[in-house]
């Protein structure tokens, strides 16, 4: 009756057919592609990272030198982001509509459903105002991040800096991603580890609004943040703020240490700056101001600049002559200036002895002194190379720090240098002779200067100069850090005759006009360093009281005009105030002096003729 | 009452169970995707799950009301029901509320009605009263333009709305026609031209013509019965397109590759004409009429695709064929909802489990996007016994319809299968990345109340029909 009616089978088969084919794609889709499944876990997964506080660096006393301050980054996520008005947000951040622009622009590229950050590091007051108003700018957000505050601006180098990672440093170790935060400098970045803390991290699951809608997995995955220690370091704030201040205008550097401890109190260089333009929004601004100045304020000149030692130097030739046995009783005759080789600076008594010599800082006795040294052994070579091993002995010429970022070895010339540049055995002690008076190719850092002056006030050993005394745990236990100790028994006879000549430098010898302080008992001595360049260089090391000391002191001014001009003045003056705890009235211009001169101007003004 | 007792023992009652399983999964699975650990009643009438609940219990009374009715009501009626439909199309058009851009809403208080649901029942009820005439004969042309005008004016009126995809269902009543009788070459050359439709959008001209030619000769072969002719037409093709390469190169001509193929197709449509009129062979007729046919819908697709079609209706077609890949802005949609579906892998995340709908990754995943929980959270598992299910009553749907005495009764039901077939074919292939999005929702999944209740009277009045089986309406 219906003809028609076998069509149904048609009918049937194109339903059915449609459904294998939506049934194979499910199949594909679902069983087979694995690509979904990351996609998704992609979507609804945010990885959370805290954080943790950088450990607080506190000073010998218990000052804090620098803590944690909060600071707010703006996160946009560009597809839930409205038109807004880009003029007031820019008023209440403070940036260039250009540049937020430019920001916006970046962050779209990088994911529209991701945030990325586009202004960084903003105040906690900008913060407030700008929550306020958060509302009117959806697809907005702040995140809370810490940054470095220092209370009393000191210490700049010693401190360092903390900086966002480099790709080199994520590459080489990968606890560390884009965008944390790492030392770069200094305590910063010798105790890394220990200050950073160990970062948790969580995953979140979140919704198409980037909203936070509960763990993942109950937290399983999840990582808790550590946070960083706190340090004590072995300064003393106020001694390095007052080193500091003694400094303006200068350039050069005061390093103080402990003797018996090894432990640095005072290390400043100047020129220096506030450290927390390294900190905030304008951070690569200063850096790049810092970087282009001409002076090098970054540098730190105690431990980084290495330098011709001078006179200061007799001090070291004084002991490994006494070592060699060479010293002791000897009296060598100076002509003063008429001197040859080299010539002596004044007139005095002659012939004198190693305690006369070192008070009078005798060129002629240091040079007969360096002779009778490299003489002591069969050939100039073996001389020389014994004359080196026991500089190195002493802590020049090489790195001594415990855990210093940043130091230079400084150079003691080699047999070789010197076979290269004259032939081997064409040379002897007189072709060498500048070393004897500390200057030629012989170069040290202050830091090496001022451990010296530590060997001789411990009479017979020195422990690595270091910054960090202890590592404070959370549970407030101290885990005192050990550093290697170097003894030099060169006799305590000899140590003596040194400290005896190095008294008479401020009682009576070039020092005495501007070190002496009254009812201290202590050691010093000047050197003035030649510069082609132009004025001398000024160096004073010291080490006081004579008896059981307390402080190290190596004082290094470029142009400083001579030893007593300014190296004398400053260290003495650090010294006063370290061991009497004030400045008495009638050496108070010493401080005023050193306060108000300004070299670098002077030097610009030179260099302008 | 004796008649009404005869409903209830003849009901389908297979169908009835069938209808109240997906809608329960429905529900099921739109509270799964509205789900929140805020609102966790089952209960909770300000929540979309709520107000579903609400919906398939008027649904239920609804359906009961439509199995009270008179089953002659339905076919008297037909052309009255029709006509009131039109009438509120025409109505919505200016007293209607625009919803997403397309004025398709009345709203009463609360509730939302959209007359392009009715559209589809009253325009099936019209064609079913249509073809059951006496003195209707499919194959006549005047029959064909009653047809095509009892399904034109709905739908243009539903474009009108700006509602293109609720206007596309009224295409699936093809199917219907084929079943009654239309000449099975309509439907073919519907394919035909839908094929090709794609076909000029993907390939280029010189591919489109290519595979035209080796299509028309193929054909031309499986005509004829001959694995000869057919290679004989495709080497003198090749023949022919040599000849024009190597004039081209000897005069330097400078012809394009589709300049040459284009000279090599219209002698060779020369060359098959003479043939033609020389051996008599007919088949070559009506080759040469699919060729001029095809190459005819091919140019006027890329004008009717760049002049006329909207723009946002390209980005979707361009999304589904791969010519435009945007996975963040206009295929975003299809791309979250590949996502949650993928991601369901073999057994599904679990009841209640989805992230990727519970998180709102995938827009409107309550209404069109609704098959994207089931995918999710049920797997391909899940999503298999759904579309099983699905089948299941469409083929009991054909099976019921091809029970009936009457012919009234035969086409409705014929119009609910392919109407419902249309939607669930769309709807999901749409949610996986294989049609374009035109925003049909899922019968008896998707939530809202319109559709939910446009569905079941759809459904019931066929039920309603089939219990009166053995009358002969009209
Ligand atoms: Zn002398």
């Amino acid at each position: 009756m219906d003809v028609f009616s076998k069509r149904k089978y048609l009918v049937i088969g194109l339903f059915s057919l449609v459904a294998l084919i939506i049934v194979t794609r499910l199949f594909y889709i679902q069983v087979l592609d694995s690509s979904y499944k990351i996609s998704a876990a992609s979507n609804v997964l945010r990885r959370e990272v805290n954080y943790p506080a950088r450990g607080v660096i506190f000073d010998r006393n218990g000052k804090m030198l620098v803590f944690n301050q909060a600071a707010y980054d703006v996160l946009i996520t560009p597809r839930e982001m409205k038109p807004f008005d880009t003029l007031s947000f820019c008023r209440i951040v403070g940036v260039e509509k250009g540049e937020l622009v430019n920001e916006i622009n970046k962050a779209k590229i990088f994911s529209r459903y991701k945030p990325s950050p586009i202004i960084k590091q903003l105040s906690s007051q900008t913060y407030a105002v700008l929550q306020e108003q958060l509302f009117k700018y959806p697809g907005f957000f702040i995140q809370a991040r810490t940054l470095r505050q220092y209370p009393s601006k000191i210490a700049a180098h010693v401190l360092g800096y903390v900086g966002e990672v480099d790709q080199k440093a994520i590459d080489a170790n990968r606890y560390y991603e884009n965008g944390d935060y790492i030392g770069r400098s200094g305590i910063e970045k010798a105790y890394e580890d220990e200050l950073r803390g160990v970062k948790g991290i969580s995953y979140k699951m979140v919704d198409v609004h980037q909203m936070v809608k509960g763990s993942f997995e109950l937290g399983r995955m999840d990582t808790a943040a550590i946070i960083g220690k706190n340090l004590v370091s072995t300064l003393n704030g106020d001694l390095q703020a007052y080193a500091e201040r003694l400094l303006s205008g200068k350039v050069g550097s005061v390093i103080a240490i402990e003797p018996a401890t090894g432990e640095i109190l005072v290390m400043a260089s100047a020129p220096t700056f506030d450290p927390g333009l390294f900190v905030g929004r304008e951070r690569s601004h200063n850096y790049s101001k810092l970087l282009i100045d001409p002076n090098k304020p970054m540098l730190n000149r105690a431990i980084t600049s290495s330098y011709p030692p001078g006179s200061t130097f007799k001090i070291a030739n004084a002991l490994i002559g006494l070592e060699d046995g060479v010293l002791q009783t000897v009296r060598f005759s100076c002509s003063g200036p008429a001197s040859t080789p080299i010539k002596c600076t004044h007139n005095h008594e002659t012939p004198l002895g190693l305690i006369s010599a070192i008070r009078e800082s005798c060129n002629s006795f240091f040079w007969q002194a360096f002779r009778a040294e490299i003489n002591h052994f069969p050939t100039p070579a073996e001389g020389l190379e014994a004359f080196r091993n026991s500089l190195l002995e002493i802590g020049i010429g090489k790195k001594i720090g415990g855990d210093l970022y940043g130091e230079t070895s400084g150079n003691i010339p080699s047999v070789a240098y010197y076979d290269k540049y004259f032939g081997s055995g064409g040379w002897n002690s007189l072709t060498i002779r500048s070393l004897s008076i500390g200057q030629g190719e012989l170069l040290v850092t202050p830091l090496q200067l001022s451990n010296m002056v530590s060997l001789i006030a411990n009479r017979g050993y020195y422990i690595d100069p270091h910054l960090v005394r202890s590592i404070l745990d959370i549970d407030g236990s101290q885990d005192s850090i050990q550093f290697e100790k170097h003894t030099i028994a060169a006799g305590l006879d000899n140590y003596e005759m040194i400290a005896q000549g190095m008294e008479q430098v401020v009682e009576s010898g070039t020092a005495r006009l501007t070190a002496k302080i009254d009812s201290l008992i202590y050691c010093g001595k000047t050197g003035t360093i030649q510069n082609p360049h132009g004025e001398a260089h000024s160096a004073f090391v010291a080490f006081a009281p004579k008896i059981n000391p307390k402080i190290a002191i190596a004082v290094y001014i470029e142009n400083g005009v001579w030893g007593g001009r300014y190296g004398a003045p400053i260290a003495s003056l650090i010294i006063e105030k370290y061991l009497k705890g004030r400045i008495a009235s009638k050496r108070q211009h010493f401080e005023d002096e050193m306060v108000n001169s300004d070299l670098i101007s002077t030097m610009k003004l030179e260099g302008g003729d | 009452m004796k008649t009404n007792n005869n409903i209830w023992l003849n009901l389908d009652w297979a169908t009835v169970l069938l209808y109240l399983l997906l809608v329960i999964l429905g529900w099921v699975n739109i509270y799964a995707a509205v789900y929140s650990e805020e609102h966790q009643s089952i209960l909770d009438a300000g929540q979309k799950y709520g107000k579903q609940l609400i919906w398939i219990i008027a649904g239920v009374i609804l359906a009961i009301m439509v199995l009270s009715v008179d089953s002659k009501f339905y076919a008297a009626f037909a052309y009255h029901i029709y006509a009131v439909t039109i009438l509120l199309l025409i109505a919505v058009l200016f007293l209607g509320k625009e919803v997403n851009g397309a004025k398709a809403w009345f709203e009463f208080g609360n509730i939302a009605l959209q007359p392009a649901e009715l559209g589809k029942f009253a325009t099936n009820l019209a064609l079913a009263k249509c073809l059951s005439q006496f003195d209707f004969k499919i194959q006549k042309m005047r029959s064909y333009l009653i047809l095509v005008a009892l399904i034109a004016i709905p739908s243009i009126l539903i474009i009108l709305q700006n509602d293109t995809g609720s206007a596309l269902v009224f295409a699936v009543f093809v199917l219907v026609f084929y079943r009654e009788g239309l000449n099975g070459m309509v439907l073919f050359w519907g394919f035909a031209a839908a094929a090709l439709f794609i076909l000029s959008l993907v390939l280029d001209q010189f591919k489109l013509l290519l595979f035209l030619l080796t299509i028309s000769v193929a054909a031309y072969g499986v005509l004829r019965q001959s694995v000869k002719e057919a290679l004989i037409g495709f080497m003198s093709i090749i023949g022919i397109f040599g000849i024009t390469w190597l004039i081209n190169r000897l005069f330097s001509l400078d012809g394009k590759p589709m300049e040459l193929l284009v000279t090599t197709t219209l002698l060779a449509t020369v060359l098959v004409v003479i043939y033609g009129i020389l051996r008599r062979v007919q088949q070559v007729w009506r080759i040469l009429l699919f060729f001029i046919f095809a190459i005819g819908i091919s140019m006027s697709v890329n004008y009717f695709y760049k002049n006329v079609m909207a723009p946002h209706q390209r980005d979707r077609i361009d999304q589904v064929l791969g010519i435009k890949i945007d996975k963040l802005g206009k295929g975003y949609n299809v791309n979250q909802s590949k996502i949650a579906i993928g991601s369901g892998g073999f057994i599904g995340k679990g009841f209640l489990k989805g992230t990727q709908t519970k998180y709102n990754f995938v827009p409107e995943q309550s209404t069109d996007f609704i098959f994207c929980t089931v995918g999710e959270e049920w797997g391909f598992v899940g999503a298999t016994v759904v579309l099983g299910l699905f089948l299941i009553l469409l083929i009991r749907l054909v099976t019921l319809a091809e029970r009936q005495r009457s012919q009234f009764s035969r086409v409705y039901g014929y119009g609910v299968a392919c109407i419902l077939f249309f939607h669930i074919a769309i709807n999901i292939s749409m949610t996986i990345g294989l049609a374009p999005v035109i925003g049909i929702p899922l019968p008896f999944f998707s939530y809202g109340g319109s559709s939910l209740w446009a569905f079941t009277v759809l459904l019931f009045i066929f039920l309603r029909l089939d219990a009166s089986r053995t009358e002969n309406l009209r």
